[in-house]
Protein backbone atom coordinates (compact mmCIF):
# COMPACT_ATOMS: atom_id res chain seq x y z
CA UNK A 1 0.00 0.00 0.00
CA UNK A 2 1.58 3.38 -0.98
CA UNK A 3 0.42 6.81 -0.24
CA UNK A 4 1.92 10.25 -0.46
CA UNK A 5 1.63 13.57 0.95
CA UNK A 6 2.60 17.39 0.20
CA UNK A 7 4.68 18.84 3.11
CA UNK A 8 4.67 22.93 2.70
CA UNK A 9 7.22 24.53 4.76
CA UNK A 10 6.83 27.11 7.24
CA UNK A 11 3.16 25.71 7.69
CA UNK A 12 2.67 25.13 11.16
CA UNK A 13 -0.69 25.73 11.34
CA UNK A 14 -1.60 21.90 8.95
CA UNK A 15 1.57 20.22 10.77
CA UNK A 16 1.43 16.98 12.00
CA UNK A 17 -1.50 16.43 9.31
CA UNK A 18 0.17 13.39 7.36
CA UNK A 19 1.75 11.57 10.27
CA UNK A 20 -1.62 11.79 12.23
CA UNK A 21 -3.35 10.23 9.15
CA UNK A 22 -1.18 7.89 8.57
CA UNK A 23 -1.37 6.76 12.13
CA UNK A 24 -4.92 6.18 11.75
CA UNK A 25 -4.40 4.54 8.53
CA UNK A 26 -1.89 1.88 10.22
CA UNK A 27 -4.00 1.33 13.29
CA UNK A 28 -6.30 -0.64 10.77
CA UNK A 29 -4.20 -3.08 10.57
CA UNK A 30 -2.62 -6.04 12.73
CA UNK A 31 0.43 -3.96 14.13
CA UNK A 32 1.36 -3.75 17.68
CA UNK A 33 0.58 -0.44 19.53
CA UNK A 34 4.47 -0.04 20.51
CA UNK A 35 5.36 -0.28 16.56
CA UNK A 36 2.34 2.84 15.77
CA UNK A 37 3.52 4.34 18.30
CA UNK A 38 7.01 4.38 17.00
CA UNK A 39 6.14 4.88 13.31
CA UNK A 40 3.97 7.72 14.77
CA UNK A 41 7.05 9.50 16.74
CA UNK A 42 9.02 9.10 14.50
CA UNK A 43 7.20 10.40 11.21
CA UNK A 44 5.73 13.32 13.13
CA UNK A 45 9.59 14.38 13.73
CA UNK A 46 10.35 13.95 10.18
CA UNK A 47 7.18 15.85 9.00
CA UNK A 48 8.02 19.03 11.45
CA UNK A 49 11.66 19.17 10.47
CA UNK A 50 10.13 19.74 6.78
CA UNK A 51 8.10 22.55 8.13
CA UNK A 52 10.30 23.72 10.26
CA UNK A 53 13.23 23.78 7.84
CA UNK A 54 12.87 23.55 4.57
CA UNK A 55 10.65 24.88 1.65
CA UNK A 56 8.61 21.84 1.17
CA UNK A 57 8.87 18.40 0.80
CA UNK A 58 6.57 15.40 0.12
CA UNK A 59 6.61 12.32 2.09
CA UNK A 60 6.05 8.78 0.80
CA UNK A 61 4.94 5.78 2.78
CA UNK A 62 5.14 2.48 1.70
CA UNK A 63 3.16 -0.11 3.62
CA UNK A 64 4.22 -3.74 3.48
CA UNK A 65 2.95 -6.91 5.48
CA UNK A 66 6.62 -7.01 6.78
CA UNK A 67 7.50 -3.43 7.38
CA UNK A 68 6.77 0.56 6.77
CA UNK A 69 9.56 2.42 4.79
CA UNK A 70 8.74 6.22 4.78
CA UNK A 71 11.00 8.53 2.31
CA UNK A 72 10.88 12.64 3.14
CA UNK A 73 12.07 14.52 0.36
CA UNK A 74 12.43 17.95 0.42
CA UNK A 75 13.57 21.49 -0.82
CA UNK A 76 15.38 23.64 1.44
CA UNK A 77 18.71 24.22 2.97
CA UNK A 78 19.82 21.13 3.42
CA UNK A 79 21.53 20.01 6.24
CA UNK A 80 25.45 21.30 6.61
CA UNK A 81 26.89 18.63 9.08
CA UNK A 82 24.88 15.33 9.30
CA UNK A 83 26.78 13.83 12.05
CA UNK A 84 26.48 17.42 14.31
CA UNK A 85 22.87 17.59 13.14
CA UNK A 86 22.59 14.33 14.62
CA UNK A 87 24.09 15.24 18.03
CA UNK A 88 20.97 15.28 20.71
CA UNK A 89 20.36 19.18 21.42
CA UNK A 90 22.13 20.56 18.61
CA UNK A 91 19.49 22.65 16.07
CA UNK A 92 19.07 25.42 13.72
CA UNK A 93 15.68 26.49 14.11
CA UNK A 94 14.90 30.15 14.35
CA UNK A 95 13.69 31.71 17.70
CA UNK A 96 10.19 31.87 16.27
CA UNK A 97 9.98 28.19 15.58
CA UNK A 98 11.94 27.93 19.10
CA UNK A 99 9.11 29.71 21.13
CA UNK A 100 6.51 27.16 20.00
CA UNK A 101 8.27 24.40 21.76
CA UNK A 102 9.99 23.34 18.84
CA UNK A 103 14.34 23.30 17.68
CA UNK A 104 14.81 21.15 21.04
CA UNK A 105 17.28 19.33 19.13
CA UNK A 106 15.64 16.42 19.79
CA UNK A 107 14.05 15.48 16.58
CA UNK A 108 16.55 13.45 14.94
CA UNK A 109 17.39 11.41 17.59
CA UNK A 110 13.90 10.53 18.30
CA UNK A 111 13.90 9.11 15.05
CA UNK A 112 16.51 7.20 15.43
CA UNK A 113 15.19 6.12 18.47
CA UNK A 114 12.01 4.95 17.06
CA UNK A 115 12.93 3.25 13.95
CA UNK A 116 15.05 0.22 12.64
CA UNK A 117 16.81 1.51 9.93
CA UNK A 118 16.97 5.22 9.36
CA UNK A 119 19.01 6.70 6.07
CA UNK A 120 19.60 10.66 6.00
CA UNK A 121 21.58 12.15 3.17
CA UNK A 122 21.82 15.79 1.94
CA UNK A 123 23.39 18.93 -0.60
CA UNK A 124 23.40 21.57 1.22
CA UNK A 125 21.32 24.34 -0.85
CA UNK A 126 19.45 21.51 -2.08
CA UNK A 127 17.38 19.38 0.18
CA UNK A 128 17.07 16.11 2.22
CA UNK A 129 16.24 12.84 2.02
CA UNK A 130 15.30 10.87 4.67
CA UNK A 131 14.47 7.18 4.65
CA UNK A 132 12.79 5.61 7.82
CA UNK A 133 11.97 1.98 7.85
CA UNK A 134 10.10 -0.07 10.86
CA UNK A 135 10.07 -3.67 10.68
CA UNK A 136 7.36 -5.15 11.90
CA UNK B 1 3.43 4.78 44.17
CA UNK B 2 0.10 4.57 44.93
CA UNK B 3 -2.18 3.34 42.15
CA UNK B 4 -4.28 5.76 40.31
CA UNK B 5 -8.13 5.44 39.70
CA UNK B 6 -9.30 8.77 39.36
CA UNK B 7 -11.02 10.16 36.18
CA UNK B 8 -10.18 13.71 34.60
CA UNK B 9 -13.41 14.55 36.10
CA UNK B 10 -12.67 14.32 39.60
CA UNK B 11 -9.84 15.53 38.59
CA UNK B 12 -10.51 18.83 37.28
CA UNK B 13 -13.29 19.60 40.33
CA UNK B 14 -10.45 18.85 42.71
CA UNK B 15 -8.03 21.22 41.20
CA UNK B 16 -10.24 23.39 40.10
CA UNK B 17 -9.16 23.28 36.24
CA UNK B 18 -11.62 24.11 33.29
CA UNK B 19 -12.38 21.86 30.55
CA UNK B 20 -12.29 23.58 27.44
CA UNK B 21 -12.37 20.69 24.82
CA UNK B 22 -13.16 17.26 25.18
CA UNK B 23 -16.00 17.09 27.98
CA UNK B 24 -17.36 14.23 26.44
CA UNK B 25 -13.77 12.20 27.20
CA UNK B 26 -13.77 13.14 31.30
CA UNK B 27 -13.86 9.68 32.09
CA UNK B 28 -10.60 8.66 31.20
CA UNK B 29 -8.13 7.98 33.84
CA UNK B 30 -4.81 9.36 33.56
CA UNK B 31 -1.38 7.85 34.34
CA UNK B 32 1.46 10.11 35.74
CA UNK B 33 2.14 13.28 34.11
CA UNK B 34 4.65 14.24 32.26
CA UNK B 35 5.80 19.03 32.36
CA UNK B 36 7.36 20.02 29.46
CA UNK B 37 6.94 22.90 26.47
CA UNK B 38 9.49 21.08 24.21
CA UNK B 39 7.45 19.18 22.20
CA UNK B 40 9.84 16.82 21.19
CA UNK B 41 10.26 15.92 24.39
CA UNK B 42 6.74 15.08 25.22
CA UNK B 43 7.31 13.40 21.44
CA UNK B 44 10.05 11.40 22.88
CA UNK B 45 9.56 11.28 26.81
CA UNK B 46 5.98 10.97 27.81
CA UNK B 47 3.74 7.54 27.74
CA UNK B 48 0.33 7.14 26.71
CA UNK B 49 -2.60 7.85 29.08
CA UNK B 50 -0.34 10.59 30.34
CA UNK B 51 -0.99 14.16 31.57
CA UNK B 52 1.27 16.70 29.91
CA UNK B 53 1.67 20.06 31.35
CA UNK B 54 2.13 22.93 29.50
CA UNK B 55 2.34 26.24 28.67
CA UNK B 56 2.32 26.13 24.79
CA UNK B 57 -1.05 26.66 23.61
CA UNK B 58 -0.96 26.72 19.64
CA UNK B 59 -2.53 24.40 17.38
CA UNK B 60 0.63 21.83 17.69
CA UNK B 61 -0.20 20.48 20.91
CA UNK B 62 -3.29 18.94 19.66
CA UNK B 63 -0.74 16.48 17.53
CA UNK B 64 1.35 15.59 19.84
CA UNK B 65 -1.26 14.39 22.11
CA UNK B 66 -2.86 12.98 19.72
CA UNK B 67 -0.20 10.92 18.50
CA UNK B 68 1.08 10.12 22.00
CA UNK B 69 -2.51 8.80 23.07
CA UNK B 70 -2.58 11.03 26.16
CA UNK B 71 -4.75 11.65 28.12
CA UNK B 72 -5.15 15.39 28.31
CA UNK B 73 -3.45 18.72 28.05
CA UNK B 74 -3.31 20.72 31.02
CA UNK B 75 -2.68 24.81 29.42
CA UNK B 76 -1.08 26.28 32.43
CA UNK B 77 -1.47 30.42 33.65
CA UNK B 78 -4.80 30.73 32.26
CA UNK B 79 -3.60 30.95 29.12
CA UNK B 80 -6.23 31.30 25.98
CA UNK B 81 -6.31 28.81 23.75
CA UNK B 82 -7.85 29.81 20.03
CA UNK B 83 -10.98 28.81 18.65
CA UNK B 84 -8.76 26.54 16.35
CA UNK B 85 -7.08 24.97 18.40
CA UNK B 86 -10.16 23.66 20.31
CA UNK B 87 -11.79 22.69 17.38
CA UNK B 88 -8.57 20.60 16.17
CA UNK B 89 -8.70 18.99 20.03
CA UNK B 90 -12.69 18.12 19.37
CA UNK B 91 -11.83 16.67 15.91
CA UNK B 92 -8.69 14.45 16.99
CA UNK B 93 -10.53 13.76 20.58
CA UNK B 94 -7.76 15.36 22.44
CA UNK B 95 -9.27 16.57 25.95
CA UNK B 96 -7.95 20.23 26.73
CA UNK B 97 -8.45 21.56 30.77
CA UNK B 98 -6.82 24.80 31.79
CA UNK B 99 -5.29 25.55 34.48
CA UNK B 100 -5.60 29.39 36.46
CA UNK B 101 -1.97 28.14 38.16
CA UNK B 102 1.73 28.13 37.06
CA UNK B 103 3.53 24.91 35.62
CA UNK B 104 4.89 24.30 39.36
CA UNK B 105 2.15 24.62 41.34
CA UNK B 106 -0.34 22.63 38.84
CA UNK B 107 2.71 19.69 38.76
CA UNK B 108 2.50 20.08 42.39
CA UNK B 109 -1.17 19.54 43.29
CA UNK B 110 -1.50 17.41 40.54
CA UNK B 111 1.43 15.03 42.55
CA UNK B 112 -0.10 15.20 45.66
CA UNK B 113 -3.43 14.55 44.45
CA UNK B 114 -2.69 11.37 42.07
CA UNK B 115 -0.33 10.09 44.68
CA UNK B 116 -2.23 10.79 47.83
CA UNK B 117 -0.46 12.40 49.43
CA UNK B 118 -2.06 14.63 52.20
CA UNK B 119 -0.65 18.59 51.91
CA UNK B 120 -3.67 19.79 54.35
Amino acid sequence: MKMQYFIQGGDFSAGGRASTEVKSIIKQFNISPDKIRRIAIALYEAEMNVVAHAFKGKMDVDLRPEYIRVVFLDEGPGIEDIDKAMEEGFSTASDEVRQMGFGAGMGLPNIKKNCDEMLLSSIPGKGTRLEIKVIF
Amino acid sequence: MVKMEKNLKQLVSELGLKCTAGEELLNRVPKGAYVSDLLSDVMGKAQENMLWITSQAHRNIIAVASLKELSAIIVVNGRDVEDDVLESAKTEGVVLLSSEMSSFETAGKLYCYLYEINTR
